[in-house]
């Protein structure tokens, strides 16, 4: 048989973050205690009609701007008609005519090499409420009805469960640097649907597509991808591969595999239509431009302007750029003059263990880049030695003090000249035998006059400036 | 007996306390039992109605009704429906809250067509309105009992809906006016919807100035809905001067013709006489009334627009009645039966065929064919309108094609030849024009009506013509006086 080739394209539902919901003004938060954010919309009651939430509509375009979509002319919402009890109304509001965006292009990186991915398009819709089934009975919780929703939906431009969890995370990371999500997977924020098929390597002719609906967890899209990979690729190697039906299937996370819901001969006609009570709203240039000056650079371009102009390796650029918080310290490093390698040492090593040890954010730390300035510029003078600077970092950050109250006169590094001779003369003349061995070509005897240094000094002896003296007053 | 009055002359007399808001609340609620008793206008009689302050707001201390569409809190609001018989609201609608804010009393809930989904108020679960008129006679609707209240003079004014002539028709039919404002100049929220896109709040009274002045009590942007916008430079009842020399109304030709109805019986016949009569009546202060002719094909076509519009809409809108959150749930095991029984032993069967009309016009496949089509019909429709509004004041026509039809005749049958009579309203709907009903004369003691229609945000034009006119004729204030047929 023919080598086979997966394609795969995705359907990413991201919950947005906002005060109030997208369309009511029940508050957009996660609770435990069930039916606590609940508006009379929420629950349809007779009458209600939807307002559409600004930020939630301004974080959409952000994200279709990033993703260098087609912008629509205006913006409308259409109705998607179906019954669930966990939709009151008895339909979505979402869109369907003038998504938030389309044609949308990006590129990410698997494995090191960038990858093209193609955004058929991007639409705000609404959550809705979340079920919970017990043996007899079960019950609606309406907190997450009316939630923010935001569905990207890309191209069956994947080949591979890796290069679709590269292209998730990617997006996990733009959300949160658009500061449009948190993109918590662990408070299921984000759930995709995934497309699979195979092809034979040398055809362009797409096999039977498959859907699995609701994986709520980026394992289990992985886990998902896979298994449909494995699944249909054995029935086309048996000759079975008719068996392979244009279905919808749900992932089973216990027994590790999709199960079959419906077959295509059963989808549903969702009957959209424009939702009337929402007027169209023009997307005007200026507002657009105002919406691009709120877009901070990504983490991509980040990362590819620290190695190329910077010299960071991948990994090192990779770390700072992971949160959008952490990539601006840095770059507030780099503009305030410090050297690039030493600033990202400081940050990948000293600081962010630092934050992982006391669960701090790098926006509280005392130490801010001006602070790591004044530290780093103390070892640049030969004020202090690394080994001190490394004290003093904590110091700063337990006592919240200056980083020059933290350098007594008695602690300070000695680099003066001429201190440093008399103290090394003084040295020389006292170990004439050492001295005498040094010149018969013992030279590994260096180490013992600077040893002799630091003794005498308590060890507060700038090493470099030690080190010159000693060679040029033996080797003169 | 002072719901008769006006409520100018209302206010004055509390005002000038020659009668209390206690005293006009009795007389109400009285009013409403003995009409209740006759005519079977009203779900709810609010017993424990208390009166207000009487403050400058003219409407304050004085009873009013709401047709039970409209969401009332801790008041039971069924939209005349058994999916609803149950449902007592957590909010009040803005129209209503407005009024009750200044003051205004509601004393009671009408009954209307289930959803306000029929045009005789014969449809409602507590049974059939009669007209004041006739008893033998239907009220039309939807607004059926705040219409029959207000003819039959329980208080100056209800609130009513209408989504195809829902106000105007039964206005006609009892003697009184409707008034049905530009889409958006009055809050839908908390009006129970039945076509969004075609849905306007609006009242019923026994004068073009009260009318002018509940609406300008009701009206305003509402940050509950996103359609409404800011009419703080309109003012209605201050804008009633009744200076109309030299406006422009006109016809058309195809519906007001008597020579297109070859079959018109006797009462058809007389209603279009006195149409032409009253507008020969309207020319005497100086009004120019032209004929327009307007392509048949497309006038043909408006019942069908609205039937596939409305049904749509209406197929969506109310598939939040399931009983699961509110209204009487099914007794069923399975969520989906539950739902089944719920829809199935609520709603009548005139509502459930309007629900598969939609529901087909929605599918995929006949989209293009009913429903893209029908949207474009309607805008081909509101173009013409638009289009004769430039040389235009207004269009001016006759209500139905005659007095209340009888109850027994009566149901949503259509007259294939007077088709396009009965339903021109709709276009007022289309458009979101503002839209007012006012008597204008009598066939066999039965009332008949006209109509006026402007372009969108000239309401206070469309109301000072109206106000005119009403002036030149005796029908204002009118209360029905009972025939026996």
């Amino acid at each position: 048989m023919k080598k086979q080739i997966p394609v795969i394209g995705l359907e990413m539902h991201c919950e947005l973050k906002s005060n109030s919901k997208v369309f009511s003004r029940a508050k957009n938060e996660y609770s435990e205690l069930p039916n606590c954010n609940v508006a009379p919309l929420d629950l349809a009651l007779p009458g209600t009609l939807p307002v559409v939430n600004k930020k939630c509509v301004e974080d959409a375009l952000k994200v279709s701007l990033a993703l260098n979509c087609t912008l629509p002319d205006y913006i409308c919402f259409d109705r998607k008609n179906y019954y669930y009890p966990d939709l009151p109304k008895g339909y979505q509001i979402t869109q369907m005519e003038k998504p938030m965006g389309v044609n949308g292009k990006i590129q990410i990186e698997v494995d090191g090499k960038l990858k093209d991915i193609d955004i058929h398009d991007v639409h705000l819709e609404e959550d809705a409420a979340s079920l919970d089934h017990y043996f007899d009975t079960s019950t609606i919780d309406y907190n997450r009805c009316g939630v923010p929703l935001l569905e990207l939906v890309t191209e069956p431009c994947f080949n591979s469960a890796r290069e679709a969890l590269a292209f998730l995370e990617h997006m996990r990371d733009i959300y949160k640097y658009l500061d449009v999500s948190d993109a918590d997977t662990k408070k299921g924020q984000i759930r995709c649907d995934v497309n699979v098929s195979i092809r034979d390597e040398d055809s362009d002719i797409l096999g039977t597509r498959v859907e699995v609906k609701n994986v709520n967890s980026l394992a289990g899209v992985v886990d998902t991808i896979n298994y449909e990979i494995a699944r249909q690729t054995k029935l086309k190697e048996e000759g079975r591969y008719n068996e392979v039906e244009q279905d919808t299937r749900r992932w089973d996370e216990e027994a590790q595999k999709t199960i079959h819901m419906r077959s295509k001969v059963d989808a549903i006609d969702y009957k959209y239509f424009g939702e009337p009570n929402i007027p169209m709203i023009r997307v005007k240039d200026s507002w657009i431009e105002d919406l691009k000056k709120e877009i901070p650079r990504l983490h991509l371009e980040r990362k590819y302007d620290y190695i190329n102009n910077y010299g960071l390796s991948n990994y090192d650029a990779g770390i700072l750029v992971k949160e959008k918080k952490i990539a601006d310290y840095f770059e507030e490093c780099l503009s305030l003059g410090l050297d690039a390698k030493v600033a990202s040492n400081w940050i990948t090593t000293q600081i962010m263990g630092y934050l992982n040890k006391e669960e701090t954010e790098i926006k509280d730390l005392y130490l801010t880049p001006k602070r790591l300035k004044d530290l780093i510029d103390l070892i640049n003078e030969g004020v202090i030695s690394s080994k001190q600077a490394k004290e003093i970092f904590f110091q700063v950050l337990d006592e919240k003090k200056e980083v020059r109250e933290f350098i007594k006169e008695e602690d300070k590094q000695i680099s003066d000249k001429e201190k440093l001779e008399s103290i090394i003369d003084m040295i020389i003349k006292d170990s004439p035998k050492q001295v005498e061995e040094y010149h018969n070509g013992r030279t590994n005897l260096f180490d013992y006059f600077v040893g002799q240094v630091m003794k005498n000094t308590k060890g507060k002896a700038n090493p470099v400036v030690t080190k010159e003296i000693i060679k040029e007053k033996l080797d003169n | 007996m002072y719901m008769d009055k006006d409520l100018t002359s209302l206010h004055e007399l509390l005002k000038a306390k020659k009668v209390t808001s206690k005293e006009l609340i009795k007389e109400a609620l009285e009013k409403s039992k003995e009409i209740q008793e006759k005519y079977n206008a009203f779900v709810t009689i609010l017993d424990e109605a208390k009166e207000t302050e009487v403050n400058e707001e003219i409407i304050s201390g004085i009873p009013f009704g709401v047709k039970d569409n409209y969401s009332t809190k801790g008041i039971l609001s069924t939209g005349s429906s058994n999916t609803l018989n149950n449902y007592i609201p957590v909010y009040t609608a803005t129209v209503v809250q407005n009024l009750l804010d200044k003051g205004a009393i509601m004393v009671n809930k009408t009954a209307l067509d289930e959803f306000g989904m029929g045009g005789t108020g014969t449809t409602c679960n507590t049974g059939v309105v009669k007209n004041p008129w006739s008893k033998k006679r239907m009220c039309a609707g939807s607004s059926a009992g705040s219409a029959c209240a207000v003819a039959a003079g329980v208080y100056p004014y209800a609130l009513g809906s209408d989504t195809g002539d829902s106000i105007r028709k039964p206005a006609a039919y009892c003697g009184i006016v409707g008034y049905k404002p530009t889409y958006g100049l009055l809050s839908r929220y908390g009006l129970f919807p039945f076509a969004s896109s075609l849905d306007h709040a609006g009242v019923l009274t026994r004068s073009v100035l009260d009318a002018a002045i509940v609406v300008d009590a009701m009206k305003g942007k509402d940050e509950h809905d996103m359609t409404s916008w800011d009419s703080n430079n309109m003012h209605l009842a201050a804008s009633l001067d009744g200076k109309v020399n030299g406006k422009k109304l006109f016809y058309i030709k195809e519906v007001c013709d008597i020579n297109n109805y070859p079959k018109a019986n006797r009462e058809l016949k007389e209603h279009l006489e006195n149409f032409h009569k009253t507008l020969d009546l309207f020319r005497t202060k100086g009004v120019i009334i032209n004929e327009v002719s307007i392509d048949k094909d497309i006038l043909r076509a408006l019942p069908s627009v609205y039937v596939i519009l409305s049904c749509a809409e209406a197929t969506s809108n109310m598939s939040n009645l399931t009983g699961i959150i509110f209204g009487p749930r099914g007794d069923k095991k399975n969520v989906f039966e539950m739902m089944r029984e719920h829809r199935t032993k609520g709603f009548s069967p005139l509502i459930k065929r309007r629900f598969v009309i939609g529901s087909y016009i929605l599918q995929k496949e006949n989209q293009e064919r009913y429903f893209k089509n029908a949207q474009r019909v309607r805008r081909l429709i509101v173009d013409i309108m638009k289009d004769l509004f430039k040389e235009y004041d207004g269009l001016i026509m006759p209500v139905a094609s005659g007095p209340a039809k009888m109850l027994e005749q009566g149901d949503d049958v259509i007259d294939e030849n007077t088709s396009i009579l009965e339903e021109h309203l709709q276009i007022g709907n289309f458009g979101g024009f503002p839209s007012i009903t006012i008597p204008d004369g009598f066939i066999d003691n039965l009332p008949v009506g006209i109509n006026i229609t402007g372009n969108c945000f000239q309401d206070e034009l469309v109301l000072n013509l109206a106000y005119a006119l009403e002036s030149l004729m005796d029908y204002k204030g009118q209360i029905a006086k009972e025939v026996e047929e």
